[in-house]
């Protein structure tokens, strides 16, 4: 076999493989821009519905679970410790403050605030896939309740501010 | 307006919308991320990527070779969390054989899925992935089959003239236990090209942060952000022939450094456990993530809705 068959043959075995290759990397690319369209296209929902969906979502936690008491709660450290996480883990979606944003309600709201430690918890631990919101359980349960001793601390803090009390 | 208009405000346009992707890469980039990712190399637990953030990963794994030379192979990872039950990953790997070559060894696509809603004793997750790699692919990424050590010494020459179209299935088992994360995987593949058989392969590994509290402060070397373990992987035949005979198993302690910059380092030094097995690998990867990819996608896409 001369060398220009050589060399024939071997682009003809390139161009094969490029052949072969195409539906899958077109077919790659097709489901990356679904993906990014899809995001692109999430509207909020209204404040309102937001609130009703938070309030189901709580109402889901087993009595048991929702019965839980925060082990952290008389560690003075936990929410300090818990507000490191929460920036770390939570503020992207929640907010910095906590007060929600455009992927997920705020934590002050009532319902949340007036949850058990162990309904959030338990909230933590599971997340809401169908609503985007992803499983924590990664986080060490300690971890988990320092987040909830955080959450619970707002609370007192936005009550504190309403009565105005609050510093100025 | 004059064809020449029409192109200048077209270049225009296409500049402003590099401008602007260029903002919003900068913006993403300074945003800080999550990282509390697993130490495993190979083993999966069933934990997703966040919705929305991409994680950008760089790996390599070096590898003794009897009867051969030694290689360093190497992989970059994509991992998008595209829904909290759907993650899609882009790998792209070569090799580099002392005494021999460097070269681009293939590219796969994975996709995980988490089949419950919730969080149960055992988690199971769904994975599919489409490889199209040479014959001279050495990442190692997973064992199955009858892979063998001397499968290695082919020299790349001949090695990446060989092209395979794989699928490969995975079931994902994981729990957690008093702080322990136990995963567990089943492995089933089928190579497309020939008249391959199903080929099978395991893996499993139990990791555990060294500390479970959180500090108050931001700190690097606190023990909540190393993650220590060890994992087990090997092959488990073929369908004619099921089993542990002439296949390879490796034991590899594992460990994860969590930085509150927002990368993750992962060292693991691999041991073969029976003749079959390359005597050592050395792996370790460094990741990023950058949480809010998703949405600065979608405001570049939205920026250009009529």
């Amino acid at each position: 076999m001369d060398k220009t068959t050589t060399t024939k043959s071997k682009m003809k075995i390139k161009v094969g493989l490029l052949k072969s290759s195409f539906p899958v990397v077109s077919s790659i690319f097709v489901a990356v821009a679904a993906v990014f369209i899809a995001a692109a296209r999430k509207e909020d929902p209204a404040p309102a519905k937001k609130n009703n969906s938070v309030c189901a979502e709580l109402a889901k936690a087993p009595k048991k679970a929702a019965a839980r008491r925060n082990p952290m709660e008389n560690d003075p450290d936990a929410a300090a410790a818990g507000g490191k996480l929460f920036e770390l883990h939570c503020a992207e979606c929640h907010g910095d403050m906590a007060e929600g944003g455009r992927k997920a309600p705020s934590l002050l709201a009532d319902p949340v605030q007036q949850a058990t430690p162990g309904t959030l918890f338990w909230i933590l631990t599971n997340g809401v896939i169908r609503r985007g919101m992803p499983v924590w359980s990664k986080l060490p349960e300690p971890q988990r309740w320092q987040i909830v001793t955080y959450l619970k601390s707002l609370g007192a803090q936005k009550t504190f501010r309403d009565a105005g009390k609050g510093p100025p | 307006m004059t064809q020449r208009a029409i192109t200048q405000s077209r270049v225009s346009a296409d500049f402003s919308r590099f401008l602007r992707f260029l903002g919003l890469a900068v913006a993403t980039l300074a945003v800080p991320a999550r990282a509390q990712e697993s130490p495993y190399i190979v083993t999966y637990n069933h934990y997703l990527e966040e919705p929305g953030s991409l994680e950008v990963e760089y790996f390599s794994t070096f590898g003794t070779q009897r009867n051969g030379n030694d290689f360093h192979a190497f992989w970059a990872e994509f991992e998008y969390g595209a829904t909290a039950w759907w993650t899609t990953e882009l790998y792209v790997d070569g090799q580099t054989t002392f005494n021999e070559s460097t070269i681009f060894t293939g590219f796969r696509w994975e996709n995980r899925f988490r089949l419950l809603q919730r969080e149960h004793f055992v988690n199971p997750v769904l994975y599919l992935e489409y490889e199209q790699i040479s014959g001279a692919d050495k990442i190692l990424k997973e064992v199955e089959g009858h892979d063998v050590e001397s499968d290695y010494a082919i020299p790349n020459a001949l090695a990446r003239q060989e092209h395979n179209h794989e699928l490969e299935f995975k079931l994902l088992l994981s729990n957690n236990f008093k702080g322990w994360n136990i995963a567990e995987n089943t492995i089933a593949t089928k190579n497309l090209t020939g008249g391959n058989p199903w080929e099978f392969g395991y893996a499993m590994g139990a990791s555990r942060p060294l500390a479970l509290k959180a500090s108050v402060k931001r700190c690097n070397l606190c023990g909540e952000n190393f993650i220590a373990g060890v994992e087990m992987y090997g092959g488990l035949g073929d369908r004619y022939s099921f089993g542990l005979r002439d296949t390879s198993q490796y034991l590899a302690p594992v460990i994860a450094w969590n930085l509150p910059s927002d990368w993750t380092l992962r060292l693991s030094p691999g041991f073969g456990l029976n003749d079959n097995s390359h005597r050592f690998l050395l792996r370790w990867g460094i990741s990023r993530e950058f949480s809010g990819f998703g949405e600065m996608m979608g405001r570049l896409f939205e920026g250009h809705k009529p």
